[in-house]
């Protein structure tokens, strides 16, 4: 798709320079757009970052293997449980650990819980975006609030859980914990009812999502999109079926996919997932068995991370995270630091295509077409 | 997936002149023949390697490496990782931007942060830095100018 | 009929409105200073020293484990000496700087002696910047019956283990020279 000023008709026009952001309540943290417009019609798109860059890589080089899982919650600090789990997962695959079976299915619990949290969060901040005014945001935070609480009661923090630790998990999960799942997916149909009533049938929200930000299925995979997104454009793929790490083989879930790959499909495949992540939190509470939390060899690398050397060697391990593929690329040499520590952030992929899905739509299009990618800046910059 | 050993041959195979070795669980190519062993894993029917999942730089001191971990969406294999080695001081390897689109963003970062000059790619500025930065931080020479901290020494 | 939609959600939204006022589940907000949701006992935020009788009796016995552990090397520790300079065990200076602590609670993890504990006070708010908010030890001192209080299932388990451990370690000193008793 080019779209040039000779497309409209012969009026002596200038494009247009604008530049959205960084500091703009629609960019989602400081993002900035760089964009070239003729009237409301975009004819050039170039995303700008590294904002909140730290060098989250270097920093992790310079400490111990242990001390890098805290800076992992401030990359997507919405789902610091996923960030955790991925790099828990890249560290065990290098170092050889195993994981007790309860360790597992607190992991997985912790996993959708989080993609809850997630999803429920973007469907708020996307109908922000699109002049819905604080109402869908205000109803996602009071469910998500109740999840956090269940967090906070376990990990001793809201969003920056730092919950997971080579060879298992923290400390085990309290007594009311699975009673307190229990009751949050006995309710959470209900509220994805009735938010479902609140929107996915308005008939403002369809207009202005339907048939906006198509990104085909060709290039979907191509520029390497994972997660919501790439099932939003009608691939079946999702990591936790194809590699079915930790434990998720033992799950029975079905994977949506949309059929056009526009907004409305981003936006509706996140609510059919999170009735799929139900399904699977209540197959998991039921199943979880009683035992340890974490191995003995993973308590002594946790109370002394100096001496956690894993041996020479790489792994990269990846993990669905809510916002598409998490990956961690680790080599190590031996010693108590990481020698190379890269993170392959899902949203900082998944813009490469923003520029693609926006031209020749309009302006106000762009900013839903960027909440539909579900961007968190902590860890586009990282 | 087809082991490593297997892969090495069917590219030599295919290109008789390509010295492909195998290196632990990866796939060492020159970075002279990598463009033509890209389109081979990312056309060939048996492999289809049509997702580029991560791209990313290591500086080993003596060289710099690229690191590649392809998958197939199509038959759900993966992961293949590929390295490609480059010396340190000019740093070119060939842009697989237009096999793979996702390289887009992950070679600027790798240009960015470690220094390595991706040839052929259409765009290629820093990300993360800013333009005026001298430096690559990824570097292991590189020294952190916020001196101010008191260093711990474990 | 184009705009039911929008009328469906125009009841949701009243429908929430009007509960609200009745129901717990939909408004799940308090009213902050005056009234506070329970601490949960697992929630952590900056650390604090422990002492077990007296303040001076602190139970670091300045061995910079947790300074070298800290991710983001908050902690400062300078060990005391006595008047013939020979290191003692406990800590001359201890600070934390919470300005770069980030609640992450491996300090509390990794100390062999457990003598830091993650704290749940949480209004901190200061008028400096940065010297106000760097704490030294006379400011993370609090006691073990205050440990107990915050976090009384931790307290419990810890208190077992050094009792075990004094336990443990006055047969040794028995059994090594008998006769002398326990030295304290």
């Amino acid at each position: 798709m080019e779209y040039t000023l000779k497309d409209t008709p012969a009026l002596e026009t200038q494009t247009l320079e604008v530049s959205l952001g960084p500091q703009h309540p629609s960019t989602h943290g400081v993002f900035r757009m760089n964009v070239t417009l003729d009237g409301e019609t975009i004819l050039k798109l170039k995303p700008v970052m590294g904002y909140l860059h730290r060098n989250h890589e270097k920093l992790a080089e310079n400490m111990s293997w242990l001390g890098s899982m805290p800076y992992t919650d401030r990359l997507d600090y919405i789902c610091s449980m996923t960030n955790n789990f991925a790099y828990a997962l890249a560290v065990e695959k290098l170092a050889g650990l195993q994981v007790p079976e309860r360790a597992q299915y607190i992991r997985v619990i912790m996993a959708e819980l989080t993609r809850l949290v997630n999803h429920t969060l973007l469907i708020g901040f996307l109908l922000n975006d699109l002049g819905a005014f604080f109402t869908p945001v205000l109803y996602a935070f009071r469910e998500r609030e109740k999840i956090l609480d269940l967090f906070e009661a376990v990990a001793g923090s809201r969003m920056m859980c730092n919950y997971f630790r080579f060879g298992g998990v923290k400390v085990d999960v309290t007594s009311d914990f699975i009673p307190r799942v229990r009751q949050i997916i006995n309710k959470y149909p209900k509220f994805l009812d009735e938010f479902e009533k609140l929107l996915s049938e308005n008939e403002i929200l369809m207009a202005r999502c339907q048939n906006v930000g198509v990104l085909p299925k060709e290039l979907a995979i191509n520029a390497g999109i994972s997660g919501p997104m790439l099932r939003a454009s009608g691939v079946p793929y999702d990591v936790r079926k194809v590699d079915g790490y930790s434990i998720y083989n033992r799950f029975k879930f079905r994977v949506p996919i949309g059929e056009k790959g526009d907004v409305y499909d981003r936006y509706y495949i996140r609510i059919l997932e999170m009735r799929e992540s139900i399904n699977i939190l209540d197959q998991a509470i039921k199943e979880i068995p009683d035992g340890e939390f974490i191995t003995k060899e993973g308590g002594v690398g946790a109370r002394s991370p100096r001496n956690f050397k894993p041996p020479k060697g790489e792994a990269y391990g990846r993990i669905e995270a809510p916002k598409g593929e998490l990956g961690f690329y680790l080599v190590s040499d031996g010693t108590m630091k990481p020698y190379r520590y890269h993170v392959r952030a899902p949203s900082f992929i998944n813009l490469t295509v923003l520029e693609d899905m926006c031209l020749g739509q309009k302006v106000a299009d762009a900013i839903i077409i960027l909440g539909s990618i579900d961007i968190v800046l902590g860890e586009v910059d990282r | 997936m087809k082991t490593l050993e297997e892969i090495k041959k069917d590219i030599e195979s295919c290109y008789s002149d390509a010295t492909v070795t195998v290196e632990g669980t990866s796939l060492v190519v020159p970075k002279e023949r990598w463009l033509e062993v890209a389109k081979f894993l990312r056309t060939h029917p048996e492999y289809s390697l049509d997702y580029l999942s991560s791209v990313t730089g290591v500086d080993y001191k003596e060289y710099l490496e690229v690191v590649y971990h392809l998958y197939s969406i199509e038959k759900k294999e993966g992961p293949l990782a590929v390295k490609v080695r480059t010396d340190r001081q000019k740093g070119l390897v060939p842009s697989v931007t237009p096999f793979w689109r996702s390289a887009e963003f992950q070679e600027r970062e790798a240009y960015d942060l470690v220094g390595i000059h991706f040839e052929g790619h259409p765009d290629l500025r820093r990300i993360l830095m800013w333009d005026e930065f001298q430096y690559h931080p990824m570097r292991k020479d590189y020294v952190q100018e916020d001196q101010d901290r008191p260093e711990k020494e474990f | 009929m184009f705009g039911l939609g929008v009328l469906k959600g125009m009841l949701v939204t009243f429908k929430n409105f009007i509960l609200s006022y009745f129901t717990k589940e939909r408004l799940t907000t308090v009213q902050y200073p005056e009234e506070r949701i329970p601490e949960k006992e697992r929630f952590r935020n900056f650390p604090f020293l422990i002492y077990d009788d007296k303040p001076e009796d602190l139970r670091c016995v300045s061995c910079d484990i947790c300074a070298k552990e800290c991710p983001p090397k908050c902690i400062t520790i300078v060990r005391d000496k006595d008047e013939q300079g020979r290191p003692l065990k406990r800590p001359k200076v201890f600070d934390i700087d919470f300005t770069i602590c980030m609640n992450c609670g491996i300090c509390e993890e990794v100390c062999p002696f457990d003598a830091i504990f993650m704290d749940h006070e949480f209004e901190l708010a200061e008028f400096g910047r940065f010297e106000d908010l760097n704490y030294h030890k006379e400011d993370l001192l609090k006691s073990a019956e205050y440990f107990a209080k915050i976090r009384p299932s931790d307290a419990a388990r810890i208190d077992a283990k050094r009792r075990e451990k004094t336990a443990k370690a006055q047969t040794e000193t028995q059994t090594q020279n008998p006769g002398t008793g326990p030295t304290k």
